[in-house]
């Protein structure tokens, strides 16, 4: 019994991603479109995109090959999966031990793999330029994020995200020199992760600086379709894991009641507002750079994550 | 009752190497050759693994034959047997791929004879029980490929390739001949076992240890000893490239754990794994920077053998500075990564090698620049290219990223190190490794996409045609192996266990088999687990289910049209990224301090017709620092002495009387 009620709150978190990450998606466009004085589209307009885009016919380039066709469905499933993994509501998840931290950041790279062939399987000039500059961008924020799951792992002594939200949330983290720094780099390499300012543009087409929507640009359809909501999926799920390793408040343990688990998706629903809004506020307030300040940027995030990680090394108190 | 068995097979292997002088003028001759090693390769992968899997112990064997009155000593273990099974299952699939890919060949009579001497000296090194048949065997080894790589030798770039592996193989032999000198120590104990009996000083131990770096490494490809490496595994054919790149590096490694971790006994300071760590670091990170430089497929495949070998260095030089910290568990953990990498490597690039070999049979070209498209005409080796890819460059649910992600718990695993120095080294190397792990991704996705993907970029290319059956099979079989060594990775580590408790005073890993759902657990189930059967399962279902939904629900039409490219789409091929702009970005990024890579746009005057010219500039600073150097001053010395050739009798007989009164003042001013 105990085990199907643990199936249950796994397939809701399946379920929840797979709502909410659109729903985020709107969100931070709209509360953009205020801040910059517009009237904005619905919170919902995401999911009409979605609906729409599946039912169109799918435009196929002629030199398009079957890894073209595939690609959108690995690239969403990976992503779904990963983020399905990431502690959102509740810790201590059924599956949470078939893949720790490393193996998430692992899919996110699976994910990004075959985008990249995607972009240049077509075999037109952006499709190249977006996978060629979208795998510069993450040779230097992948090992950004590992080296704050170094971080982690040395403090929470594991690098399974449960029990690593299940310890962030006792009293004995404290303030600490090497969270403050391995925070710092994560939210840097969500930045440049998510294609958001400055590193990449996501609503512009058109522009000699785009990395993800030059890749994405052969896209049509049901394709198109699974491609955005990858994209949704993946923001959602640096969300999520800012959240669980960062602000692990409000969240259930295995075996709580429903009352519990209602309340922390009330928790987390409120933390994902909150972070889409602080997101939304620092893209209308800066400028993009140029595409090769970004490897100072993410430079720079590398740094910061390796310097946590020695600060651990070298005293278990920093 | 193995070894014997496993003795004469070899014989058998050297007699095939003999038949093959008289089968390279037959029709069909190929074939039976290559018959006969699939055959016994795997007949020896069966031995191998029976005894690998019967535990630990040791068999040996005296043969009267070697040295005069002493005989050679032959050993069987379980890390012998571990290695064992990387080489013939090497073996057996290049031999298998060779069935097909053999046919192609301009001059069987360079490959036949030397393909199944290789084989018996890579076997021979890992059975020898002394340091006289250990050598033999290396050099055989090492000279047999060689032969190999000059199959070709019409070619300039390959004899230049030939001649740098000869310098530097012996070069390698020489330091490991010194280090096997130091180990028998004055009484001359040249077996196995009496050097391990015989305790080394700490100073000549740590001398030793610098020798098998120097010896293994430069085998190995560590850097920067690798310099031959990249030359020389691609000039040879390709199924010996795969053994070359995925086995014989594999031998190197043998050599260097044989020496350090058993003979040489317990490491007494810690910077010996400080230094082995360091090495792999920087050997990781280099080579795959290396290797995304390259155009040439084949290249760019023996420059990321670089970058593997450094993280099994890693995983050797952690294990290392664990025993020396009396840390036997961690040290198990480490090890079980390096072992496990070893299988992996061999794995996935003797695959990527196979697959290139099919591409250069297909379109007659290794330049990546020339290529493209080849995922239409060649569907299937280009699926196998592309688990290889995966697999290398780490993605779950494939076997790379097991290995990487042990490597990562390895150096999580107990932060608590007495010493600074790796304290701070430990960490630096984990940023290294995962530099080099994202750089490998975006390496491949360079030799994935230009290769096979976008439009062909020259008529070669757009006439390929699907390789043969037999090279399909073995490429399959590799990358189904690719596949369940990364689903099933607890059996793997429970086959490793003899091999690393042997290495190790018996510390082990825990039993995998009896984990649930056949999740690895490195160290206990609160630390952290991975499971690669429930990533398939979870993305392969969701993958499914999603498009079955959407087929069934939405909508499952397709329409053919031009390439949309924001509404300039341009017919010529000539305007899709190559592989040097893939890697533009990189280059600016990482090459500019490394490589001095330096960019230049020439522009034609006002009026002149020509296009402008991009030009790129890369230096190899290991090769124009480290190398060139040595090579001039090599020469300055020995045409200063040139003259000594054209002298009268009358001088050299004084020169003849000088040494001899120079040697004898020696003499007795030393006494």
């Amino acid at each position: 019994m105990a085990l199907m009620a643990d199936y249950l709150v796994q397939g809701c978190q399946m379920a929840l991603m797979l709502l909410l990450a659109p729903l985020l998606t709107g969100w931070i466009r709209w509360v953009k479109a205020r801040l910059l004085r517009r009237r904005g589209p619905s919170i919902l307009q995401p999911y009409r995109d979605l609906l729409k885009l599946l039912r169109k016919e799918v435009v196929l380039a002629d030199s398009a090959s079957w890894l073209f066709r595939v690609a959108p469905y690995l690239i969403f499933s990976a992503l779904w999966v990963g983020a399905s993994l990431v502690p959102t509501f509740a810790s201590g998840l059924p599956f949470s031990w078939a893949a720790d931290l490393i193996a998430i950041v692992a899919l996110l790279g699976t994910a990004r793999f075959f985008l990249a062939l995607a972009g240049l399987d077509v075999g037109t000039s952006f499709g190249g330029i977006g996978s060629s500059r979208e795998m510069m961008i993450a040779s230097l924020a992948e090992p950004a994020m590992l080296m704050m799951v170094f971080t982690l792992s040395l403090l929470a002594g594991t690098t399974e995200l449960s029990s690593v939200a299940r310890f962030m949330s006792t009293a004995d983290v404290g303030l600490r020199v090497s969270l403050a720094l391995s925070l710092l780099a994560l939210i840097m390499v969500a930045i440049a992760e998510n294609a958001r300012i400055p590193v990449d543009n996501p609503a512009t087409h058109l522009e000699l600086t785009m990395v993800h929507e030059a890749m994405v640009l052969e896209y049509s359809g049901r394709h198109l379709a699974l491609i955005e909501l990858s994209s949704s999926l993946k923001l959602l799920l640096y969300f999520s894991l800012i959240g669980c390793i960062f602000a692990p408040w409000g969240m259930a343990t295995a075996g709580s009641t429903p009352g519990a688990y209602l309340y922390g998706t009330a928790i987390y629903m409120a933390k994902l507002a909150l972070g889409g809004f602080l997101l939304a506020l620092f893209e209308t307030s800066i400028a993009k750079m140029r595409v090769f300040r970004v490897d100072e940027f993410l430079g720079a995030a590398l740094m910061l994550g390796l310097l946590g990680a020695l600060l651990l090394f070298v005293s278990r108190g920093l | 009752m193995s070894l014997p068995l496993l003795l004469i097979l070899l014989m058998i292997l050297l007699a095939v190497g003999g038949y093959g002088i008289a089968a390279a003028r037959q029709p069909g001759g190929s074939r039976r050759v290559y018959g006969a090693t699939l055959v016994i390769c795997v007949i020896l992968l069966l031995l191998a693994l029976a005894r690998l899997l019967a535990g630990q112990g040791v068999q040996t064997l005296i043969l009267p034959f070697g040295l005069p009155w002493l005989g050679a000593y032959f050993q069987l273990d379980a890390l012998s047997a571990f290695f064992l099974v990387v080489v013939n299952l090497g073996g057996a699939i290049a031999s298998l791929f060779a069935l097909g890919y053999g046919q192609h060949e301009r001059s069987p009579e360079r490959v036949l004879p030397f393909f199944p001497a290789f084989l018996a000296g890579m076997n021979l090194v890992l059975v020898a029980g002394d340091a006289f048949s250990f050598l033999f065997a290396w050099e055989f080894m090492s000279i047999s490929s060689w032969a190999l790589v000059m199959a070709h030798h019409q070619e300039s770039a390959n004899a230049r390739a030939g001649y740098l592996y000869l310098v530097m193989a012996f070069f390698g032999t020489l330091t490991l001949l010194l280090a096997f000198g130091l180990l028998a120590g004055a009484d001359g104990g040249y077996t196995f076992g009496a050097m391990r009996a015989h305790v080394v000083s700490p100073g000549l131990a740590a001398l030793v240890l610098v020798l098998a770096l120097l010896g293994a490494g430069s085998k190995a490809g560590v850097v920067p000893l690798h310099v031959w490496l990249p030359l020389a595994h691609p000039a040879a054919p390709s199924h010996v490239s795969a053994l070359m790149s995925g086995v014989m590096t594999k031998v190197a490694v043998y050599g260097f754990i044989r020496i350090v971790f058993d003979l040489l006994g317990e490491p007494v300071a810690w910077w010996w794994g400080g230094v082995v760590l360091a090495l792999g670091g920087v050997t990781a990170l280099l080579g795959v920077l290396y290797a995304l430089m390259q155009h040439d497929l084949k290249r760019l495949l023996a420059y990321h053998t670089v970058e593997n070998i450094g993280i099994i260095f890693i995983g050797l030089g952690l294990a290392l500075a664990f025993q020396a910290n009396l840390m036997y568990a961690s040290a198990a953990l480490a090890l079980t990564a390096a072992l496990f990498h070893v299988l992996n490597h061999s794995l996935f690039k003797s695959l990527l090698f196979l697959g290139s070999g099919a591409v250069l049979t297909a379109t007659g070209e290794r330049d990546m620049e020339h290529l493209g498209g080849l995922i239409r005409p060649m569907p299937w080796t280009a699926l196998a290219f592309l688990i290889g890819a995966a697999a290398s460059s780490a993605l779950p649910p494939l076997n790379g990223f097991v290995s990487e992600w042990l490597t990562f718990q390895a150096i999580l695993i107990s932060p608590e190190r007495p010493q600074w120095m790796l304290k701070f080294l430990v960490p630096a190397v984990g940023a290294l490794l995962a530099l080099s792990a994202a750089l490998a991704a975006t390496c491949f996705v360079k030799a994935f996409g230009i290769t096979f993907l976008g439009r062909p970029r020259s008529p070669v290319a757009a006439q390929a045609r699907e390789t043969d059956l037999y090279s399909l099979t073995a490429m399959f079989i590799l990358a189904g192996l690719c596949l369940l060594a990364g689903i099933l990775p607890g059996l793997v580590v429970d086959g490793l266990s003899a091999a690393v408790g042997q290495l190790n005073g018996s510390a082990l890993l825990p039993v995998q088999r009896s984990q649930p759902w056949l999740t690895l657990v490195p160290v206990t189930d609160v630390k952290s687990t991975y499971n690669g059967l429930l990533m398939l399962l979870f993305i392969g279902v969701s993958g499914f289910t999603a498009a079955w939904l959407i087929h069934r629900l939405a909508s499952g039409r397709v329409r053919r049209g031009p390439a949309w490219d924001c509404g300039f789409p341009e017919p010529s091929p000539m305007t899709q990224y190559t592989a040097g702009s893939f890697a533009q970005p990189i280059r600016r990024v990482f090459g500019s301090i490394l490589f001095q890579a330096r960019e230049r746009v020439v522009m034609p005057p006002p009026g002149d017709l020509r296009p402008a010219r991009l030009e790129v500039e890369i230096h190899d600073p290991i090769w124009e620092r480290g190398y060139v150097p040595v090579v001039n001053a090599v020469v300055a010395v020995s045409s200063r002495f040139n003259y000594l050739q054209y002298l009268t009798i009358r001088r050299y007989l004084g020169l003849v009387f000088g040494a001899l009164v120079v040697l004898l003042l020696g003499m007795v001013l030393w006494r």
